[in-house]
């Protein structure tokens, strides 16, 4: 943002003397929020730094100091051979577990958001409202309040301690927030333009597919971050309803942690959380800007 | 191309009526405008004729079949939306091949389609453009070609110029006359623009509140308007509607403005003072007269059949530059004439007027409808 530097600041009459002047106000600023990025880059740091050392060297050692001696052996560990509960697994199918349950659980989800919001936006049937005001509360209930329900379903379905359990519940629960996502998008969205493919033909997925779907790149970059960072992180439900084989990483990750018999392997903890959070951090990295975009981009153009 | 037939068409919403009975008959090739102030229910109608809404009551019948229930895809009438409604994830060329596409048209056939489309409007250059990188008048040259593209038997156009600026929009007003001409397309345009109305149409239909107040030719709409709406509304600047009083004198009736000390007194020609207006004698009517009737006396002139002259005092003078408009006293009401460009007049002072009383209209002052 050109408005943001410095030297855009400066008066053009003044601009040759005052290249170099920072207002005080300015530096003031900006040792803020060097200041508050230390905050959020210190325990980053730590987990790299100690996930890179022997495990002597923590028990001995400073946290924040960096390796004597630098080893991969923790990362190794704890995506191979690590102990998760009784076996000596370490995260590598659990990771794998996760992307069973992210992938399709997202793509689900968004897809009926999207749905759901072409619905309610371009039919305006009897209780549209009311049935988004539903959909929304959803968005509200405690996980915990639905465990022991959703137990039950699953069980009746045959999907308990299954992956494709942890898909239906997650996608159940991310409906709320898909459609309120697409809902509010689509009741921006230039009715002409709907009415228009209907006069040229297009039918009711036609015009979802040709017109609508086309157009919603912010919101499904959105919707997909959203969904994604949500699921991959959710702990509750992949600790309820999923057994061994279908551990997603997150519930692995506190077993690893939780499981280790005499000596704490810090070193291999920080490897293992690290290695958890790395596929929301590429999400953010990849498409953050398109998402900050997306957000904005209901309110500023209305 | 084909005829279109509205009966009694009405629409409400709840206890509010939106349109009350419109009943328009088109024949082929014809261009009819829909005009009105804004809330007068034109956009109504012709979303109704495109079948985006439904009618409350009555038919619509196209080339003799009835698509009151049919959908808007089935109808086989194009339509050119006020924001163009270009998609924008897509190029010029697949904007105008979408119709044909969903239409199931074959590739060879749609490709040429595309083709003679964007030849006839001059868009080539632009087909693999998205509608973002075209200015406003190319916006609108798409929007006609996609709509012109799978041939349909109705054309409607909903305020398709009101996005343009003031020149390109009277540049596209000529074009879209141009195409009507060569299309021989039947078109229903809805505007608020009555110039564009006048221009335009082979007739218009001037609504206003849900009723259709005159269904007519540009000049019947325009030297006979059925009521005081139609006259105040049609024509800048607006008709003059003056209260008058009819009198009958030796050789047949006139006209006086004011009261006694300032009136003015205008006979009646001889072809307007028959029937329905000697009824009126003795009583007040609405007289209507058009600024450009009205033009400054020369000295020596001589007043034609259906003229004579009177004396009036000059109020406001605003040159417009093709011409001058004056606002005068007539009666103690303000009259506007519309006079040569170059004329030497300054307010305040007194003229002599010639005013042509030969496209006279009288309305009733009670039901404000034409005495005819």
């Amino acid at each position: 943002m050109a408005d943001v530097h410095p030297s855009i600041a400066v008066p053009a009459g003044r601009a040759g003397a005052g290249h170099l002047r920072l207002p005080i106000g300015r530096i003031a600023l900006y040792i803020v929020l060097v200041a508050l990025a230390l905050v959020f880059v210190m325990p980053v740091y730590v987990m790299i730094v100690n996930s890179l050392k022997p495990l002597d060297e923590i028990r001995t050692g400073n946290l924040m100091s960096l390796p004597h001696e630098w080893t991969v052996a923790p990362w190794l560990s704890a995506w191979s051979t690590a102990q998760i509960g009784v076996q000596p697994t370490g995260l590598r199918p659990f990771f794998i577990n996760s992307f069973l349950l992210v992938i399709p659980a997202v793509a689900i989800s968004t897809l009926i958001g999207a749905l759901n919001g072409y619905i309610l936006t371009q039919f305006k049937f009897r209780g549209a409202n009311l049935m988004f005001g539903a959909m929304l509360l959803t968005v509200f209930i405690p996980f915990q309040i639905v465990l022991i329900p959703m137990a039950k379903t699953l069980g009746l379905l045959g999907l308990a301690g299954t992956i494709k359990g942890l898909i239906l519940v997650n996608v159940v629960y991310g409906i709320g927030f898909t459609t309120l996502f697409f809902r509010n998008y689509y009741a921006a969205f230039p009715g002409e333009l709907v009415r228009s493919a209907r006069m040229d033909g297009a039918g009711f997925f036609g015009v979802l597919t040709k017109i609508l779907l086309p157009n919603s790149a912010p919101i499904i970059v959105v919707t997909v971050i959203w969904q994604f960072t949500n699921i991959w992180n959710e702990f509750l439900f992949g600790a309820s309803f999923s057994d061994f084989s279908s551990y997603p990483l997150t519930v692995a990750l506190n077993n690893l942690v939780n499981s280790s018999t005499g000596v704490k392997e810090y070193n291999v903890h920080f490897a293992g959380a690290f290695i958890a959070a790395l596929p929301t951090l590429v999400v953010y990295l990849v498409s953050g800007k398109y998402f900050v975009r997306g957000l904005m981009a209901g309110s500023v153009k209305g | 191309m084909a005829s279109l037939q509205l009966s009694n068409v009405q629409k409400s919403f709840g206890p509010v009526k939106i349109l009350h009975d419109i009943s328009i008959g088109l024949q082929d090739g014809e261009f009819l405008v829909l005009v009105g102030p804004s809330g007068c229910g034109k956009s109504t109608l012709m979303n109704i004729i495109a079948g985006l809404e439904e009618p409350t009551g009555g038919s619509l019948m196209l080339e003799g079949r009835d698509i009151t229930r049919v959908a808007p895809a089935d109808r086989n009438i194009s339509m050119v939306f006020q924001s163009y409604a270009l998609y924008p994830n897509m190029t010029v060329a697949k904007n105008i091949e979408f119709p044909l596409q969903m239409r199931k048209v074959d590739k060879a056939q749609r490709e040429q389609r595309v083709k003679a489309v964007s030849r006839m409007l001059q868009i080539e250059h632009l087909l693999e453009r998205k509608p973002r990188q075209l200015s406003g008048g190319q916006r609108q040259r798409v929007a006609i070609g996609r709509a012109l593209a799978r041939e349909p038997q109705l054309y409607l156009f909903d305020e398709p110029l009101s996005n343009l600026d003031a020149q390109l929009r009277v540049d596209m007003r000529t074009e879209i006359k141009k195409l009507h001409q060569r299309l021989k397309a039947t078109i229903v345009y809805v505007t608020h623009d009555q110039i564009e109305a006048m221009t335009l149409a082979t007739r218009i239909a001037v609504m206003k509140g849900g009723v259709m107040q005159q269904l007519g030719t540009p000049y019947e709409v325009y030297n006979r308007p059925a009521n005081t709406f139609v006259a105040g509304f049609m024509g800048s600047p607006r008709m003059n509607l003056l209260k008058a009083c009819v009198e009958r004198t030796a050789d047949g009736l006139s006209l006086v403005f004011g009261r006694d000390g300032g009136a003015t007194v205008l006979d009646v020609p001889a072809a307007q003072a028959g029937g329905a207006l000697r009824s009126y004698a003795g009583r007040q009517v609405i007289a209507g007269i058009r600024a450009e009737a009205v033009s400054l006396a020369a000295p020596g002139m001589v007043a034609g059949p259906g003229q004579q002259f009177f004396e009036a005092q000059v109020e406001v003078i605003e040159p417009t530059g093709a011409d001058t408009l004056a606002v005068i006293f007539l009666g103690g009401e303000e009259f506007t004439v519309r006079l040569e460009p170059d004329v030497a007049l300054a307010p305040g002072q007194k003229a002599r007027f010639l005013v042509d009383l030969g496209k006279l209209v009288c309305f009733d002052t009670e039901t404000e409808t034409l005495i005819a």
